[in-house]
């Protein structure tokens, strides 16, 4: 029994499926995200996937603040993942409101609304710290995997 | 008897066996196009697992159902190719769980699984017939349904065939939901509709149309693998050709929409086959 969660655990870890929602950010982020899906980065490589659907998704990505319009789809897109899912906040909007966090309209950072387990510094983060994050991430799964099944 | 049942093992096993190999041989040979690296040979493997042991959410209880027949159905189909029965019979058992992913799809009231769904129908409007007539030419050909005598025929059938394994082609090109042909849902990364057809399928349901799907492909290349029964070598290189016109297609073309796909498929595959099954009948 230990050894099959072990090894679905492992698979977990090979196959991060990932969802980015674009919450309100100036676009720099987003363009990084997808430079990782380039040749240059190539994210497939470690089973990642850029899907469009949070059915599908394990991990969420998402860059830019958060307002009190899209807090409602965030925390829905959220709600629609099926678990073990972990949250990727990327950039400085994202993590705190960054230039934005004194406008009127702005609620703050991701961790606002859901609890986020990574945070990728950066104005936008270069695509290799995104990787970065995402693989931090996994560990995250792994051990949600593990509590779940437990 | 027993050897019956060591065949019905032998499928079992090779459909998602071979099927998960035949879809991670295609994700890096398609990351090689593209000059990237690609995942690893297991990675569908990697990916179906983790699915499986994933909540399960369900929209519709319908969908449960109409995954179940899916794979059984796929699965059916390709446990009677490996009893040599009859080509008639595996065609019409496969479309039935082709049909039951769409009425699964249709049970959600998500738009794009509803389009998805619609667009599955017309791509399945324009492969049966040609299946059915790829089925037909074998028959005229070797006076047989039934695998265990075409696979017992002396001579390949290609040379007297082969504009019917340019339709088989295309049959298998929307099957494999390849571009230009990938309307319903896209394979690997690629999102069309956000996933069509299976945008409301999750978990371990996404990961049952996953391995549905690698019976079907799986049957679909043992179709190919009729036209050049006689030895194991041409048999191999016809689908190993076959395969990588199949990728090498994906990665040079662009989606097109189903009025495109069907005057198509339906015009160019109904008169190759036409003048195909006219030279059999006449010229031979
Ligand atoms: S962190 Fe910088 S690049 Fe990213 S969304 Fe905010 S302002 Fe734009």
């Amino acid at each position: 029994m230990e050894m099959i969660k072990k090894s679905v655990n492992r698979m977990r870890a090979k196959s991060p499926w990932l969802l980015h929602f674009d919450c309100g950010s100036c676009n720099g982020c987003d363009i990084e995200i997808l430079a990782c899906l380039t040749p240059v980065y190539d994210i497939e490589r470690f089973g990642i996937i850029n899907v469009g659907n949070p059915f599908h998704a394990d991990v969420l990505l998402v860059s830019g603040t958060v307002n009190p319009r899209n807090r409602k789809v965030l925390s829905n897109l959220h709600a629609q993942m099926p678990g073990p899912k972990a949250v990727i906040a990327v950039g400085a909007c994202g993590l705190s409101g960054g230039v934005f966090r004194e406008a009127y309209n702005v609620v703050g950072g991701i961790d606002k609304v859901l609890p986020v387990d990574v945070y990728v510094p950066g104005c936008p983060p270069k695509p290799e710290a995104i990787i970065d994050g995402v693989v931090a991430a996994l560990d995250k799964l792994k051990e949600l995997g593990l509590r779940k099944e437990a | 008897m027993t050897q019956t049942a060591i065949l019905i093992v032998c499928g079992l096993i090779s459909g998602p066996l071979l099927g998960g190999l035949v879809s991670g041989l295609d994700r890096i040979l398609t990351a090689r196009m593209q000059s990237r690296i690609g995942p690893p040979l297991f990675q569908p493997f990697y990916d179906v697992i983790k699915l499986c042991f994933k909540e399960p959410l369900v929209v519709n209880v319908w969908q449960v159902f109409c995954v179940h027949v899916y794979v059984a159905a796929s699965s059916i189909a390709v446990v009677l190719f490996f009893l040599q029965s009859d080509l008639l019979l595996i065609l019409f058992v496969q479309a039935v769980g082709a049909v039951m992913l769409v009425v699964g799809a249709l049970s959600s009231t998500s738009p794009f699984s509803q389009i998805g769904a619609q667009r599955e129908l017309l791509q399945m409007l324009s492969y049966e017939p040609l299946l059915v007539l790829v089925v037909v030419g074998i028959y005229i050909e070797t006076g047989s349904f039934k695998l265990s005598q075409i696979y017992h025929w002396p001579d390949p059938l290609l040379p007297k065939l082969p504009f019917l394994f340019i339709v088989l082609g295309y049959a298998l090109t929307i099957k494999l939901r390849k571009s230009p042909f990938d309307l319903s849902t896209c394979h690997h990364g690629h999102q069309e509709i956000v996933k069509g057809l299976l945008t409301d399928y999750s978990g371990p349901f996404l990961a049952l149309t996953e391995v549905g799907h690698w019976f079907e492909v799986v049957l679909l290349l043992g179709l190919c693998t009729l036209f050049w029964s006689t030895s194991w070598v041409g048999m191999g290189i016809l689908l190993a050709a076959t395969y990588f016109l199949e990728v090498l297609l994906d990665n040079i073309t662009s989606r097109m929409n189903w009025r495109w796909m069907l005057s198509t498929v339906w015009g160019v595959g109904l008169a190759l086959s036409l003048v195909n099954l006219i030279w059999l009948t006449q010229g031979g």
